[in-house]
């Protein structure tokens, strides 16, 4: 299947258009009146308290190009006692997308996902006082993102590079470090009509090469295939590197060590000057 | 020369989105491109008949982008040509293209199917009727590019090699071929450039201004990629000036860092992981 026109096949505003929107009480109304919103709120929060929040920044692109490969950006860096930080797609197949538990982290993670169609994609941040806070943003795109099997299946050597990792990571200004990584792996949903069983990473710890713990991810189903992920981690100054160990459902481990570069990322200050 | 709507493939343009010219000749007219609809085409056909008194014998494709190629229906697959690989994309891609135009333009696409071309076009020249085209095969856009000059008038049809005013697409391009396909239909002696998107002029401004596009995005995508930004940021990074005058500079700057990232992330990052 081609990738770049199905990019941005429009269902939208049909299905949302027709939504009533129910408003508790104490709650505030859905800002992207998604018809699933109670939903999402009771699998999430339960009774627990939550506010719409903008500090709570997701970026999603105006345009879907390969419903496969989503890039998201979640930023919640406004926000401060940060524990937890839940992604999750109101009308995906399993909505639950991953949760990253910053520890010695920015609550920022910037990765790609599945779409079936499109969705409100949003994340929850939890904060100390115990109140989720809600951001989100409506992605436009339609079909096939979970329901059609990983690429990878149709290379016949898929087996022998699965753990395979590329990465860099950078010290930057403000004294965080950020990294980059990429983990071959199919991310089989077990959703298919092939029967492929589901086969997908679903712990991520990130450490200090010290053996510090940074931060912790759990990845569910519509992570994308070939994990790619951004995060900002508090790596002690003696530290020279980021280790990442996962593990997929099946029990494999995977280890990485990202040597940061002792040359700050260039942050740009020319905005506009051009 | 029909002129497209410098906007995304939508149900409101039917995916009247590229420039197509029309030749008179004295064998019959020539038509570049054939729009995106068997709509489209069916009344390109009428149309050029009409201007010319005389029957299309000839309708060139020059790439296998469905805004270009999927009036292609209206015209026997006789007189369509077209360079082997734009052939081959057809065959690969045409089905999958034709659903999803459905999806972006709606009703305009209805009937639509892929018709392939019989004559295949070669880099080099032909004669029809009192004109000599020079058929350039070239590749950056995609994989397979025509352009086509007509020598005595100095007219270039130079499809989507050249964008003026409008944002150049990149969803199968090769950035370094596509800067070479630009240099080379900068040697010719253009009197008349029809970019495949954006007005025609007189000067070759659209050669000049894809290959400043291709530039920025070359520049730009491998800095954000350098500074280690992810996708989304990348998006957000700004854009030089001269581009704020460019119809969807920033949604195409956007498709493009999905299109060129994987790429670099594949080749510029070193293997970072460990056996236990
Ligand atoms: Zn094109």
């Amino acid at each position: 299947m081609h990738s770049w026109i199905l990019s941005t096949l429009a269902v939208a505003g049909a299905i949302f258009g027709a939504a009533t929107m129910q408003v508790r009480a104490e709650g505030q109304a859905d800002p992207l009146q998604s018809p699933m919103w109670e939903d999402m709120r009771k699998q999430f929060f339960g009774g627990r308290s939550y506010v719409f929040d903008s500090r709570v920044k997701v970026r999603v692109p105006k345009v879907v190009e390969n419903q496969a490969q989503v890039p998201v950006t979640v930023d919640a860096r406004g926000l401060k006692g940060v524990e937890k930080v839940i992604v999750f797609a109101d009308l995906n197949p399993v909505q639950h997308t991953l949760t990253l538990t910053p520890l010695e982290a920015a609550p920022f993670i910037s990765f790609r996902l599945k779409v079936e169609q499109a969705t409100p994609i949003r994340a929850a941040v939890l904060t100390q006082d115990g109140v989720w806070h809600v951001g989100g943003q409506f992605l436009d795109a339609a079909g096939g993102g979970c329901s059609s099997p990983a690429m990878a299946r149709n290379k016949p050597d898929w087996s022998l590079t699965v753990g395979n990792a590329r990465g860099r990571a950078w010290r930057q200004a403000d004294g965080m470090s950020r990294f980059r990584l990429s983990i071959k792996h199919p991310m089989d949903t077990g959703l298919t009509q092939d029967n492929i069983p589901a086969f997908y990473i679903e712990q991520v710890m990130v450490r200090s090469h010290s053996g510090k713990v940074l931060a912790k991810l759990e990845m569910r189903e519509p992570v994308s295939e070939d994990p790619t992920i951004t995060m900002l981690v508090r790596l002690p100054l003696s530290d020279r590197a980021v280790q990442v160990d996962s593990r997929d459902i099946d029990g494999n481990h995977f280890s990485s060590k990202i040597a940061t570069s002792w040359k700050e990322s260039r942050l740009r200050t020319d905005e506009g000057a051009e | 020369m029909l002129v497209g709507a410098d906007e995304a493939i939508s149900r409101a343009n039917g995916g009247a989105i590229a420039n197509i010219a029309i030749f008179d000749t004295s064998e019959g007219a020539i038509v570049v491109d054939t729009g995106p609809s068997r709509r489209y085409g069916v009344e390109l056909e009428a149309l050029a008949r009409q201007l010319t008194g005389k029957p299309v014998v000839r309708a060139l494709l020059t790439h296998f982008h469905p805004d270009h190629v999927f009036g292609c229906q209206a015209f026997s697959a006789k007189v369509l040509a077209a360079p082997k690989g734009v052939v081959d994309g057809l065959k690969q891609s045409g089905e999958d293209f034709a659903t999803a135009m459905y999806y972006l333009a709606g009703d305009w696409m209805r009937g639509t199917e892929v018709v392939l071309p019989e004559i295949i076009i070669n880099s080099g020249h032909e004669d029809i009727g009192e004109r000599r085209l020079r058929y350039l095969v070239l590749d950056g856009h995609t994989d397979s590019d025509l352009a086509v000059f007509d020598e005595r008038s100095g007219i270039l049809v130079a499809g989507d090699l050249a964008f003026l005013d409008r944002a150049p697409t990149t969803p199968h391009a090769d950035l370094p071929a596509w800067n070479r396909s630009i240099a080379e239909l900068s040697q010719l002696s253009i009197s008349r450039l029809v970019p495949g998107h954006g007005p025609a002029e007189t000067t070759p401004r659209a050669l000049v201004q894809t290959g400043q596009w291709l530039k920025t995005l070359e520049e730009r995508i491998m800095d954000s990629f350098e500074r280690g930004l992810a996708m989304t940021e990348a998006m957000d990074e700004p854009l030089p000036a001269w581009t704020e005058k460019i119809a969807l500079a920033r949604y195409e700057y956007e498709r493009s860092v999905m299109h060129l990232y994987p790429k670099l992330e594949a080749d510029g990052w070193p293997r970072v992981d460990v056996s236990n």
